[in-house]
């Protein structure tokens, strides 16, 4: 099998991750989302999670609640300026080459990491194989529609300006896609879900400001054309004139790690009576109501 | 480290659990140089302030001598 394409700069992302470094603080607003979001699912998990691994920025941890039933974590991140040792046990590690041996967890938390993935069903995979049995994974990343509108407004500028264009803004996978892909990798009850956040800037360079404090500026592998002061100045008049808008699409993925007492679906003939008897019957029910 | 303090040692539970992110081998914790070995993979991970960097391109590689300690 050929290897993925890489279309990501690991080696970049920690850079941009580490230079944010303090700078994260004050624009992790869509993470501290996130991590709500996630924690809202935990909650609601009637379980208790003796060891998890949690990777994205370390911070993030310490709005766990104890409802969510987390007992000890590991940190992990590409960055150590996101680790925090003092807090609790951490470690850098790539999700796409993870460090972690089989059966190690009960839980698995990613905030706002695997969009970056080259391989992501490969990154997924080795997620589920570090999970004990009906172990539970959170992901949630950037999806779909993600900064749409500032896409096009650099296409836009860089068109008008030397007639082509260039990879600016990542690809982000859709929700489909990426229900599948928790599919391969061998998850049971997967479930993808959407988040659609809209930020509206009155002053687009704040946007990127937000993005640098995030570390999430070009990782691309392919910068081929260096983006001038003229084509970005441009742009952000352009993104100015659509209204200023970014959109974030937070796509949640969850799935379990398989297990015989798992709810499944019935073998194929495995039914104790015809499709044709529940037709029926059910429209007959339908037909005696009043 | 050259000062009196402690260096920040990785936690114990963490280094049972990790292996190796290149081969999936098993891992040496090596005290005294602060560093967790892979024999096979012949690298050895760093350990900054207590902070393991599980990353291949960030690792020593190792001598003959010193995979053969392993």
């Amino acid at each position: 099998m050929n290897a993925p394409p890489v279309i990501f700069d690991h080696r970049l992302i920690r850079t941009r991750r580490e230079r944010s470094g303090s700078a994260f603080a004050a624009h992790d607003f869509l993470h501290r989302r996130a991590m709500n979001d996630i924690i809202d699912r935990l909650e609601t998990v009637t379980r208790t999670f003796p060891l998890a691994a949690f990777f994205g920025a370390a911070s993030l941890t310490e709005m766990l609640t104890p409802s969510c039933g987390v007992g000890s974590l590991f940190s992990v991140d590409l960055a150590t300026s996101r680790l925090d040792p003092a807090n609790a046990p951490a470690l850098v590690a790539d999700q796409e080459r993870s460090p972690f041996a089989p059966n190690s967890f009960d839980l698995i938390v990613s905030v706002l990491t695997l969009h970056h993935a080259n391989d992501l069903v490969g990154a997924l995979s080795q997620a589920r194989a570090a999970l004990k049995p009906d172990g539970l994974f959170i992901a949630a990343l950037f999806g779909e529609d993600t900064l749409k509108d500032l896409r096009t407004a650099f296409y836009t500028a860089e068109t008008e300006i030397v007639g082509g264009v260039s990879p600016r803004v990542a690809p982000f996978a859709s929700v489909r896609d990426l229900g599948s892909a928790l599919q391969r990798a061998g998850f049971a009850l997967p479930v993808a879900d959407i988040d659609r956040v809209q930020v509206r800037y009155q002053n687009p360079m704040r946007l990127i400001e937000d993005l640098r404090g995030m570390g999430e500026t070009n990782a691309l592998m392919d910068r081929s054309r260096s983006l001038t002061r003229t084509i970005f100045a441009q742009t952000m008049s352009h993104f100015e004139q659509q209204g200023g808008i970014a959109g974030f699409d937070i796509v949640y993925l969850t799935g379990w790690s398989p297990h015989e007492d798992q709810q499944k679906p019935l073998k194929p003939g495995a039914a104790k009576q015809s499709l044709q008897t529940a037709i029926t019957q059910s429209r007959d029910a339908d037909t005696k109501k009043p | 480290m050259t000062n009196n303090e402690k260096q920040a040692e990785p936690d114990p539970k963490l280094l049972e659990i990790l292996i190796c992110p290149q081969t999936k081998g098993p891992l040496v914790y090596d005290r005294e140089r602060g560093e967790i070995l892979s024999k096979k993979a012949r690298l050895a991970y760093p350990i900054r302030d207590g902070i393991p960097i599980m990353l291949p391109e960030e690792a020593r590689v190792l001598n003959d001598d010193e995979v053969d300690k392993i």
